[in-house]
């Protein structure tokens, strides 16, 4: 069997910092880390290699140090990871990013599986994973909280959370999963694992090694586009209640009635 | 890649200026572009006195006549029997944009015995409902709704499709747009038509709501954009409002899907639900230790309010996940929001802003929670909070 799971490297939120007067994003330090929720779809993937047998191919793309993702999911028991890195990758919505995947996907030996996280805490669009399952022709789980292997091995009984609860699904592979955190809490990287990440070959895939169509990828095959940004402002137009607490409180419940509220 | 003219460059520096990324800074006199800052965002090329700015390697323009395109759908969300309250909201919405575009207003329902509800979408402002009633669509079934949608917008061509951000909607609405090969917007918090044009302007946060994104999908169609419930407001019902409504009956081959839905489980939540919820009273780690989240509780419980948490509290396990306000928790936007012990994070912020009159407490007069609220009470929680339990359960006559 085999395993894909689609990684992407991030800033590292602790370390981003604004600069809420000038409006500017402070990069000096930030750190790039494995988006959080992709480190549970590792370890789903991993769940299911321990189970059924499988290789786990960790895929991302992203600037060439995204191979220290690689590297990090590798220590965790990845057994090969690839890098889709390419300067015509840039700007890449998910339309694109889909695309990009989708390719890269498509040169690796038959897939079962694609894990991914539920979203990426960089863009928070959740669409990479749904619109993947499109274009590989995959069925797919959004939302999976719970994961148990059905029919032999063939398939899966899963729990896809819900607004007011959830659904218990089965599906057959191949399938694409979108993972939540609540699924599984991650492992911690093995010392060999860490030493196989260390020596690995890493590849890089450009857009050529893909078959990656130039008017498909980065900028260019991105229909949504930026067209202005700006700093949220709050309008400070509060009203201080000065006193002691009781004052206060009751200077509150007058208000709260006036405005029909109490 | 960015471009810059030097030639017509003069170095006034408005770019640098609008750069949320820090990615230009001009040096002698010449705008210069750090390519691995740069987030091809483009908000410099507009604000450039001398169009010396430019974002290379775009799209060609044209590639789908766009006049073709026409109309303004919203995807009509379930919940149990009833219309999901995202779904009038993104009406309201919808009937402003359309009216604007001089266009009608389409939503599309998809379930089992889902007819006889189409008449409460044309009250909410649809000018047609197209009503897709199927037994095979009795359960939420992603793929054959994103089959049946992508049908639809191929042989009727909106320029508009709207769903809910909801767990459904980001699961089926990405596979739509990808089979139709469009741009998709996630999780908007505001769409607007553009001055002069019919491209849908659509907002939304980015970089954990510190900056506001507008995005445009300026030449494919349909344009689509998946909204966050409880921004937007939908509209009163008038049921002497007239509209269309039309069958569509599938054929099997868009029914046919690969995940089995086995049961579809609804957990009774405690209380009014925080997202449907008027009043909302929120706990943030100023409340110091567990025991005194009952301080809140006692609170909520006298306005009959839902019970919301910081992710510093969520994190803590003082209360379940499902009480997270924000970035990563729940939007809400309830007529009350009592902030107590919570100091304001942008993360948070992103979650209750729109809530109709906010009160914070808190003992830090800086705190930033101050800054969105409409009532500033700065003071101990242990103490402001008691004081106004009591005042509140007299006022209504209900007993702590
Ligand atoms: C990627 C990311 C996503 C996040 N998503 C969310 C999210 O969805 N929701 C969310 O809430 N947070 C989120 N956070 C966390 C967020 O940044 C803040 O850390 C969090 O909201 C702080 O919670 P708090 O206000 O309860 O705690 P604190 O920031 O510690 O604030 C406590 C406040 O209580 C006040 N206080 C202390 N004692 C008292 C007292 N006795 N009486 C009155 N006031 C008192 C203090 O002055 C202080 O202002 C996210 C962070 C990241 C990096
Ligand atoms: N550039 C990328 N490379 C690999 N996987 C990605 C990339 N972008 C997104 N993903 C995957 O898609 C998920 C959802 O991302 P998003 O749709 O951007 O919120 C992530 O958790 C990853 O698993």
């Amino acid at each position: 069997m085999n395993i894909v799971v689609c990684i992407k490297q991030v800033p590292d939120a602790e370390s981003v910092k604004w600069d809420h007067k000038t409006g500017t994003l402070i990069r000096d330090g930030v750190k790039s880390v494995i988006n959080p929720f992709d480190y549970h779809a590792i370890e789903a993937a991993l769940t299911l290699k321990d189970k059924l047998g499988a290789k786990v191919t960790a895929v991302t793309m992203g600037p060439p140090q995204a191979q220290d993702a690689i590297r990090e999911a590798m220590s965790l028991g990845v057994d090969e990871g690839v890098v889709v890195s390419d300067r015509a990758f840039a700007g890449a919505d998910t339309l694109a990013t889909t695309y990009t995947l989708a390719q890269a996907i498509g040169k690796l030996d038959s897939v079962d599986a694609v894990f991914c996280g539920k979203q990426a805490i960089d863009g928070d669009t959740a669409q990479v994973g749904p619109g993947l399952a499109v274009r590989l022709g995959f069925p797919c789980v959004t939302y999976v909280g719970g994961m148990d292997i059905i029919n032999d091995g063939k398939g899966l009984r899963l729990k896809r959370m819900t607004e007011q609860g959830y659904d218990i699904v089965e599906v057959e592979f191949p399938v694409v999963l979108t993972v939540l955190s609540c699924l599984n809490t991650p492992r911690v990287p093995s010392l060999k694992g860490k030493m196989r990440a260390k020596k690995a070959q890493i590849p890089m895939w450009s857009a050529e090694d893909i078959g990656a169509e130039p008017d498909k990828i980065g900028l260019a095959g991105s229909p949504t586009k930026v067209h202005s940004t700006y700093i949220p402002k709050f309008e400070a137009k509060r009203e201080f209640l000065e006193g002691d607490p009781e004052e206060q409180a009751e200077a509150l419940v007058q208000r709260l009635k006036e405005a029909g509220i109490i | 890649m960015l471009k810059i003219d030097l030639d017509k460059c003069i170095g006034c520096g408005e770019c640098e200026e609008v750069c949320s990324f820090g990615a230009i800074s001009v040096v002698d006199e010449k705008a210069q572009v750090d390519a691995e800052l740069c987030s091809l965002c483009g908000t410099c090329v507009d604000t450039c006195p001398e169009g010396a700015l430019e974002i290379e390697g775009g799209q060609e323009k044209g590639q789908v006549d766009l006049d073709d395109w026409k109309g303004v759908w919203v995807i009509a969300e379930m919940r149990g029997d009833a219309f999901a309250p995202v779904t009038y909201e993104l009406l309201g919405k919808a009937r402003q944009l359309a009216d604007e575009l001089s266009v009608p207003v389409t939503a599309i329902v998809l379930g089992h015995g889902v007819k006889d509800k189409a008449p409460e979408l044309v009250a909410r402002g649809a000018d047609r409902v197209v009503v897709v009633d199927n037994e095979a669509l009795v359960h939420f079934v992603d793929e054959a709704y994103a089959k049946i949608i992508a049908h639809l917008a191929r042989q009727e061509k909106p320029e508009i499709i709207l769903a809910g951000a909801t767990a459904t909607g980001r699961a089926f609405f990405p596979q739509v747009a990808t089979m139709l090969e469009t741009g998709l917007t996630a999780d908007c918090t505001g769409l607007e038509i553009e001055e002069g044009g019919r491209n849908l302007l659509q907002t939304r946060p980015a970089f954990g709501g510190n900056l506001m994104a507008t995005i445009v999908c300026d030449d494919r169609r349909p344009q689509m954009a998946t909204v966050r419930p409880h921004v937007l407001k939908p509209l009163e019902a008038d049921t002497g409002r007239q509209g269309e409504i039309i069958d569509f009956e599938p054929p099997q081959e868009l029914l046919d899907h690969r995940v089995k839905v086995v049961e579809s489980v609804v957990e009774e939540a405690e209380g009014p639900g925080l997202t449907d919820a008027e009043i909302v009273v929120a706990a943030g780690r100023g409340l110091e230790k567990q025991e005194n989240l009952k301080l809140v509780e006692d609170l909520a419980h006298c306005l009959d309010a839902a019970i919301g948490a910081t992710r510093a509290i969520t994190d803590a396990g003082w209360i379940s996940t499902n009480h997270q306000i924000g970035q990563t928790g729940v939007t809400v936007s309830p007529k009350l929001y009592i902030a107590c012990g919570i100091s304001g994070a942008i993360q948070h912020l992103v979650g209750m802003q729109g809530s109709d009159i906010i009160v914070a407490i808190n003992k830090d007069k800086d705190a930033p929670i101050f800054d969105v609220a409409t009532y500033a009470i700065v003071g101990d929680v242990k103490e402001v909070l008691p004081a106004l339990t009591k005042k509140i359960c007299k006022e209504r006559g209900v007993d702590v």
